[in-house]
């Protein structure tokens, strides 16, 4: 269900009727920005947002990513420790 | 790919799926006692099996495939319903791919198209509101499917539809609504699940507290999941945890898309424009209570129901039948795989599909058989 | 100048001087047949070697858009039927080309169309020699319809066929994937997306003459056209009675052919080319092979993507990121954009 995809608010194309371009990975679709719309549409040049059926239906929080991203960074250097711990129980055995 | 591929990381995967593997183990799963954990959301089925993340996973994790792809749980009544739309004078029928070969009583809106009928596919409402702006001598009917993602979009454009007065455009309105069919699940006496992994997407629109109930009444973890293989694989573990700690909450790995309370302005041009429909039938579910959404009496002028005089429960016996022979609706509620369908790979194929299963990309049946369980998951192996 | 107007009407498919005038004006004058008879006459000393053997393939073109970034209608029914031969091991010489043309279609257009294959002819080294147009009123075609049919000749001792594939072997395309795809979904304008991606279109003849120096042991190639990718190993693996592995890893895709892919619910295996080809040598001859493709312009991005496997015979699978694997089917029907 729902497939969305980040994409990238490039321009403001009509800020009465809510729309913007968005590119995603180089392809440009024009869409609706109601959902996400700041004061100023123009402060969402720039900003990410999950686009879904020619919506940006919500602006993607940079913190959270990364804060995400940092979990699963320590996850692998935390395998990898256990991993080494194994292998050099190995090779002392 | 940007906030994608950083997701698709194979070491993190790795690390992650060994953690899942000594969770497993520490709280006793096994293959005959596996934990069971239901994803809800079609997209993620879709997921699991893109990237094999079911077979690369500890043996003692089972996953169930949720109800939630919105054209496999589509009754063949409103199929044949949006076909008589799309049949008369004048009609230009819109609607996204998905619901194109979806099969009715009679014929698909693919087939109902080769006998002539103008059905197009788009890839937004707001494309079909364009065609009703060109085409002002033709009635453009827009097929309104899926869950709380994409209402809002609907919604919207039929708010932009009124605002420009544009009479020649209808939603044809079959949005339906999570929270309910998970509660009638949990309310089966035969399923026995151990978790869920909630939609991602679905919430970025709702926020997590309309699960609240799954943690708090039934004792049951969710997670509110990304797209992802990493985001999976996080979210099963979560679950996992969980089972563990003996927690149930609900608890939300995709903060990066997804905010507890989810976006004001899709929700409040939803309960502007719908409102719930005293009860919805599912495909393999039956009718459930307030489920699903019709277009308030304010905005009847651009309600395709309301037009075409194809009244939701007008008809005395509604078909929500499964095809015969078939067992979607075991498949739908897990109690059985795929593969436990007789008809499976046999009458019922992508190419032959009885069942929207396996019509669908996301449904499980299609799945199963596109990513190789085709001969059933232990064989896959 | 005798044309009248600007358009094609009915008059130009009446047999009559109209007709005459269409027909010398915007085809025979640029594709300058040897003569003006109904039947083109080849000099068969091509053929004549012992053990040559005489290829012929047909192909119907109908695209929407005729025109495209990278191409138009005219470039793919010209490469389109040179690529059917050239994968097959044949040298193409010859092509005839019908055209089947709407009532009301722009002389410009034609003229358009008839330059890109004049000039796609002459890079692939054929000669248009024969052809044929017919006029069908509104409605009856999408302006221009186009059918050529190719003759070509493969050489004597030259025998590559996907039956010859054998487990082990390796498969290589000559660039990235999905290009044509992709590029005709947004030119079609009602998904309303546009990126700068063009259509692969190109002639494959001098690519096959490379392969074929670098690996004598070439097996087999197929153009993966409608259905992508997928259905070229698809139709390989079945032929072979081989199974054939790829690795999702090494699938050469551009970054706007998986955004399009990401924004429409596509899966680039699935989407046409019109100038790429997979061909599978002996592991020994890789190597050459891949130096030999790069050295040809049609080749720059050759790249190994998978091998052929003992089985299960007719299958083709895909190993994921993750080590996983998947089965890679045929198409089923037309891609649809979806949204779940």
């Amino acid at each position: 269900m729902c497939l969305g995809i980040p994409g990238r608010i490039v321009e403001i194309t009509d800020a009465a009727r809510m729309t913007a371009m968005a590119d995603v990975s180089g392809v440009k679709r024009e869409v609706n920005i109601a959902c996400v719309a700041e004061a100023e549409p123009a402060a969402l040049v720039g900003r990410w947002a999950l686009i879904h059926v020619g919506f940006a239906m919500a602006l993607i929080d940079e913190a959270e990513a990364a804060a995400t991203l940092e979990a699963l960074r320590h996850l692998g250097e935390a395998q990898e420790t256990l991993e080494q711990i194994a292998e050099s129980a190995r090779a002392l055995s | 790919m940007r906030y994608v591929e950083e997701f698709r990381d194979p070491a993190a995967a790795k690390a992650l799926i060994a953690r899942i593997g000594a969770v497993a183990e520490a709280i006793g799963a096994t293959r005959a006692e596996p934990v069971r954990i239901m994803e809800i959301c079609g997209g993620h089925t879709h997921a699991i099996f893109r990237y094999g993340l079911d077979r690369l996973v500890h043996e003692g994790i089972e996953f169930i495939h949720g109800p939630g792809c919105p054209v496999c749980v589509l009754p063949m009544a409103r199929v044949d319903e949006a076909v008589e739309i799309s049949e008369r004078p004048g009609v230009i029928f819109t609607s996204f791919g998905d619901a194109m070969r979806v099969p009715g009583t009679k014929k698909s809106l693919l087939q109902a198209k080769a006998e002539g009928a103008d059905i197009r596919t788009v890839y937004s409402p707001l494309d079909a509101l364009e065609l009703a702006r060109r085409h002002p001598d033709r009635e453009v009917v827009f097929f309104g499917l899926g869950f709380e993602t994409t209402t809002p979009s609907t919604a919207l454009t039929i708010q932009q539809a009124a605002r420009e007065g544009i009479g020649n455009f209808t939603v044809f309105c079959n949005h339906i609504t999570v929270p309910q069919p998970i509660k009638v699940l949990l309310d089966d006496p035969h399923m026995l699940l151990d978790g869920f992994v909630g939609p991602g997407h679905v919430s970025m629109v709702i926020g997590t507290h309309p699960y609240d109930f799954i943690a708090q009444d039934y004792g049951k973890p969710i997670v509110v999941a990304g797209f992802e293989p990493t985001d999976l694989l996080q979210s099963v573990l979560m679950v996992l945890e969980q089972n563990r700690d003996g927690r149930a909450e609900v608890e939300n790995q995709y903060g990066r898309v997804v905010p507890e309370h989810g976006n004001p302005v899709s929700l409040a041009a939803m309960a502007d424009v719908y409102e719930p429909r005293p009860s919805f039938a599912w495909r393999g579910l039956g009718e459930i209570d307030a489920s699903g959404l019709c277009i308030r009496p304010a905005y009847a002028a651009w309600d395709a129901e309301a037009k075409f005089g194809i009244g939701y429960g007008a008809r005395r016996a509604r078909d929500v039948a499964e095809p015969e022979g078939t067992r979607c609706a075991a498949v739908m509620t897990g109690r059985i795989k795929p593969t436990g369908c007789p008809m499976f790979g046999t009458e019922c194929t992508p190419e032959t599909p009885l069942g929207a299963l396996m019509v669908s990309s996301e449904g499980a049946c299609a799945a199963y058989w596109q990513y190789g369980g085709r001969r059933g998951p232990a064989a896959a192996e | 100048m005798t044309l009248r107007g600007d358009r094609v009407t009915l008059a130009h498919g009446g047999g009559g001087s109209a007709m005459r005038d269409l027909i010398e004006e915007v085809f025979t004058g640029a594709f300058e047949p040897d003569g003006m008879e109904d039947q083109a006459r080849l000099e068969a000393g091509a053929l004549a070697e012992p053990g040559a053997r005489l290829a012929f393939t047909t192909d119907s073109f109908v695209v929407s858009p005729v025109e495209f970034p990278g191409g138009d209608i005219g470039t793919l029914a010209v490469n389109g039927t040179v690529n059917d031969l050239a994968v097959g091991g044949a040298r193409p010489l010859w092509l005839s080309a019908a055209f089947i043309i709407e009532e009301g279609t722009d002389f410009a257009l034609l003229r358009r169309i008839v330059a890109s294959m004049k000039g796609e002819a002459e890079r692939a080294g054929v000669r248009i020699v024969t052809g044929d147009t017919k006029v069908v009123g509104r409605g009856a075609a999408d302006r221009v319809f186009v059918t050529t049919s190719g003759v070509g000749v493969i050489p004597p001792g030259r025998d590559i066929a996907a039956a010859h594939i054998r487990p082990g072997d390796v498969a290589i395309v000559n660039g990235v994937l999905g290009d044509h795809g992709a590029c005709i979904l947004a030119a079609r304008g009602d998904l309303a997306l546009s990126s700068d991606l063009q259509s692969d279109c190109a002639g494959l003849g001098h690519l096959m003459e490379a392969i074929l120096a670098a690996a004598p042991n070439a097996r087999a190639a197929r153009d993966c056209t409608r259905g992508g990718l997928a259905s070229a190993l698809n139709e390989m693996a079945e032929a072979a009675g081989v199974g054939i592995e790829i690795e999702e890893t090494a699938l050469p895709l551009r970054a706007e052919v998986k955004g399009t892919c990401e924004l429409l619910g596509l899966d680039p295996l699935y989407l046409a080319n019109e100038g790429r080809l997979v061909v599978f040598v002996p592991k020994a001859e890789a190597q050459a092979t891949l130096a030999a493709m790069r050295a040809v312009d049609t080749g720059a991005g050759a790249t190994i993507i998978g091998r052929a496997t003992e089985g299960p015979a007719g299958q083709v699978t895909m190993r994921t990121l993750f080590g996983g694997s998947r089965i890679v089917d045929m198409l089923v029907g037309e891609q649809l954009p979806r949204i779940c």
